[in-house]
């Protein structure tokens, strides 16, 4: 079994894993690592969505493979200590979650969109394909449209 | 020992209110409140019906103001006499501990709960601990009939105002002044003379306190100034962070991943299975056969699923197979009573509705980790029904009920689905059959293709009129079998009753109530007997039945050259829904002009001891992607107790309205479920919410209404009459696109 050293929210870390071993299970089956939930395993639902190096990833569907000496974070590495991310707080002061499953990836896509989309437009927020079976998608898009604002 | 009661159902004083969801066999119920010997603060209510004849009065009549008043016990109540009891504890930390009798599932429950104590109790929110009780058999230790605020409104204000009157005793018993001078706010009781006493300080001399001093009966409503105020959800930083437990987040040490193989076919059966080259796969660590599939336990989930793919299973066959969508509709069609041919020269509308099966679909699919060892059960899930949930797993395994305990996880989701348990039963099996404890997942195909779902109806309606005024309305409805499961209520109805063939017809008969006078009403529901895993759909039948009937008063209307939602205000059967309907005309903008391919839509419905109006705007003309943009949302609860929870309860409903109307369904395939995610499942994601949307509460301060299910029926009617105005089509089967 092949072992990949990486960066899981600024620890790093090495796992023995198969190469195919989709990194939600490597996250949360041998590093403990549960904010990323399973909702799909096929990146349809992106209740795991996570960042990679940065950038917007479902760990789902992305082999560990993929990700030797990048950066993994998720949702547990988004805060800056016990200070929220802007993204986080916003959903707080929005009361965005219900049962708060899909949570986690809605917050790290969004925190990924405000990235490259300082402002985004309601055409913009309409691309986020993360469900919510709740039905929190007004009060995310309120709280996205918070965030940006700080 | 002071006592006090309460009517654990709303109050019906409103004589036009509706509360056909107050079965007749539930009653009303009052609880009686007592101390409990225990080393600090704890207070404790217990349903004064059925009650122990020492502890409660011999019989309850239904309603108050009788004169056989529970009375409660003199002396203190052993800690180990609790039985089933709602408990209060106050710590010596200063932490206000209430075992939850309700799941939390992000219907916002435990918060709810957390503010009507702290608000009795004078206490800090951030100091009171709602935590999900385990599986004790506590009264109402259910959630479902949207009954949870309506059941907790009495006794847990009932709870907090004794823990108070207690705490504002002991003060003034250690200070010797006078408790009626002594003050209460911030979990601390104040002394006019500038002393003060936090509640952890005072919970020991407390709990000594048989006789309060002062007043032990809730504040007033009109005294409330936390319960009323919108709060957020208390898990928030948990659920924000990654912090939040559910049931596969549990650390329970050595726990292994497991997954099962399931038939291609509902319910079918395993007839052979060789698991040698599962067996050899890296990280599996066992393979067991268990009632419903093939387990798979590994050292990780993706270990168990890869091991699953390569099991060889002959498969036996389902009840269900010779099944199809168009045999199903075939089979409702006949089942639902025919319509007969109206008399002559009467005019008349009909509409005939077919309705697919939903999938629940929470976000957290099935799931539940279980140790069974050395004799004994234990398991972690989110369960509606954790009495239920440890029988059927006592059951399963051959165990005592005492010998299993049932731990309350939080829950993703549920919309009915959490009341069976599915997951928990076979998380024990598979633990128990490997001796090791286990972590179960139903994959999403899984839950898909193998989950419940609301059944599949059909509705055959007629509107006679005469003189622009309905004369008679029928509703000959038919669904296939709904399985109640081990919902308690549903045990209460009589399958006898009013001579109904069946419990879901029973269920219908009870709950499906036409809020219009459209003269004289026949309506019965026949069950299909066909053996698809169904179960209770967040509002369960109305939100497909009633959401037709709305469509149904529109095309009245039509007829009748009426505006919709002034037909609706004039049908109303009560001042109060005419009242309602009226605001939502004016604060929905109703009639303004839309754009080609646009139009609103409204829908109304009454239930859980509450009434809702919804207005939708709709957009449709992009092809095969119509999007609801506006949605307004009036509602009359009575007495509210979170209206940023309740508004959130609003936007579900109307998401599930957009969805079962416009999208998501479920198609059967010789008797399997076509769907297998949410890539063919096609709920609503962003791009087709509301980009508007809008709550408002009706002036009212009745008895609290049930949130969790009211407004799907009017969201759903609302977005079928606007798809209808803005294409100009009449539509008849549901999900438009599937």
């Amino acid at each position: 079994m092949p072992t990949y050293k990486l960066t899981v929210n600024g620890n790093r870390v090495t796992v023995d894993a198969p190469a195919d071993m989709p990194l939600l299970w490597v996250l949360r089956d041998k590093l403990g690592i549960t904010g990323p939930k399973y909702g799909c395993g096929i990146g349809a639902c992106r209740a795991c969505t996570s960042h990679l190096n940065g950038n917007e990833i479902q760990p789902c569907v992305v082999p560990i493979s993929e990700c030797a000496n990048k950066r993994v974070t998720t949702i547990e590495g988004l805060a800056d200590g016990d200070n929220l991310h802007p993204v986080q707080q916003a959903w707080l002061d929005e009361d965005v979650a219900q049962c708060g499953f899909c949570q986690p990836g809605q917050i790290m896509t969004a925190a990924a969109l405000l990235k490259t989309t300082q402002n985004p437009t309601d055409a913009d927020i309409d691309q986020i394909a993360n469900i919510c079976r709740c039905g929190t998608y007004c009060r995310i898009r309120n709280a996205i449209k918070r965030a940006a604002a700080k | 020992m002071t006592e006090s009661r309460f009517p654990s159902s709303p109050d019906e004083a409103s004589s036009d209110m509706t509360s056909t969801e107050d079965s007749p066999a539930l009653g009303r119920r009052r609880f009686l409140t007592f101390l409990v010997a225990a080393p600090t603060l704890t207070v404790a209510a217990r349903l004064g019906l059925g009650a122990d004849s020492a502890h409660a009065a011999p019989k309850n009549g239904n309603g108050g103001g009788n004169s056989s008043e529970p009375t409660t016990p003199a002396e203190p109540v052993s800690e180990t006499d609790l039985g089933t009891t709602y408990v209060l504890r106050v710590t010596a930390e200063n932490r206000m501990v209430f075992e939850s009798p309700k799941a939390d599932v992000g219907q916002g429950i435990s918060t709810a709960l957390a503010m009507l104590i702290a608000e009795d109790l004078d206490a800090n929110l951030a100091d009171i601990d709602v935590v999900i009780a385990d599986a004790t058999g506590l009264p109402r230790q259910t959630v479902g009939a949207s009954d949870s605020i309506r059941s907790m409104w009495g006794p847990a204000r009932d709870l907090a105002a004794q823990a108070r009157a207690r705490l504002v005793t002991a003060a003034a018993e250690r200070w010797d002044v006078d408790a009626g001078t002594l003050t209460t706010r911030n979990s601390a009781v104040f002394a006019p003379d500038g002393r003060s006493a936090t509640y952890g300080d005072l919970a020991e001399e407390a709990a000594r306190v048989t006789s309060p001093a002062v007043s032990t009966a809730p504040k007033p409503v009109s005294a409330h100034t936390l319960v009323g105020t919108p709060v957020p959800q208390q898990e928030g930083r948990a659920l924000v962070t990654g912090a939040a437990t559910f049931a596969l987040d549990v650390a329970v040490a050595g726990a292994l991943p497991a997954v099962v193989a399931r038939p291609p076919t509902l319910k079918g059966t395993v007839v052979s299975f060789d698991a040698t080259a599962a067996r050899a796969m890296p990280g599996v660590v066992a393979v067991t056969a268990i009632p419903t599939g093939i387990a798979v336990v590994a050292e990780t989930f993706w270990e168990a699923q890869r091991a699953r793919d390569v099991l060889h299973v002959t498969w036996g066959s389902g009840p269900v197979d010779a099944l199809s969508d168009d045999k199903v509709t075939e089979r409702l069609r006949q089942a639902a009573l025919p319509l007969l041919d109206p008399p002559l020269l009467t005019n008349y509308v009909d509409g005939i509705f077919d309705f697919g099966f939903v999938n629940h679909a929470p976000m957290e699919t099935l799931s539940a980790t279980a140790d069974v060892r050395g004799g004994s059960a234990t398991v972690w899930c989110s369960a509606k029904g954790p009495n239920g949930v440890r029988t059927a797993v006592a059951n399963a395994i051959g165990f005592d009920k005492s010998a299993v305990t049932v731990h309350g996880t939080r829950g993703g989701g549920s919309f009915g689905r959490r009341l069976y348990s599915e997951a928990p039963v076979e998380a024990a099996r598979i633990s128990k059959a490997v001796g090791k404890p286990v972590k179960l997942l139903w994959t999403r195909d899984d839950d898909m293709r193998h989950g419940r779902m609301r059944p599949a109806s059909h509705h055959k309606m007629r509107i006679t009129y005469g003189l622009g005024k309905p004369l008679t309305f029928t509703n000959n409805s038919s669904a296939v079998q709904l399985d109640l499961g081990i919902l308690p209520f549903t045990t209460l109805i009589d399958p006898g009753f009013g001579g109904l063939p069946s419990i879901g017809s029973a269920f219908f008969a009870l709950t499906q109530h036409t809020p219009y006078d459209l003269g004289v009403e026949e309506k019965l529901l026949n069950e299909v007997p066909l053996d698809f895993p169904t179960g209770a759909w967040r509002s369960v039948y109305s939100g497909h039945n009633r959401a037709a009937e709305e469509i149904m008063i529109d095309e009245l209307a039509k007829r009748l050259n009426k505006d919709p939602l002034a037909l609706r205000i004039e049908l109303a059967k009560s001042s109060a829904a005419k009242a309602l309907l009226q605001r939502l005309r004016t604060v929905g903008g109703w009639g303004r002009a839309m754009p080609t391919g646009s139009a609103q839509g409204v829908g109304y419905q009454e239930e859980y001891g509450a009434r809702t109006g919804c207005l939708v705007e709709i957009d449709t003309t992009t092809s095969n992607a119509p999007r609801v943009t506006k949605a307004v949302v009036v509602a009359d609860m009575g007495q509210v107790v979170n209206p940023s929870g309740l508004e959130a309860q609003f936007m579900g409903c109307v998401m599930d309205g957009i969805s079962t109307i416009l999208y998501a369904g479920n198609h059967i395939d010789n008797g399997a479920v076509r769907e297998s995610s949410f890539a063919d499942f096609r709920w609503a994601r962003q791009g087709q919410a509301p980009l508007e949307f809008e709550a408002h509460l009706m002036p009212s301060t009745g008895s609290p209404g049930g949130a969790g299910e009211l407004v799907i029926p009017a969201a759903a009617g609302a977005v079928a009459n606007a798809y209808a105005r803005a294409t100009g089509r009449v539509h008849r089967r549901f999900p438009i696109h599937p």
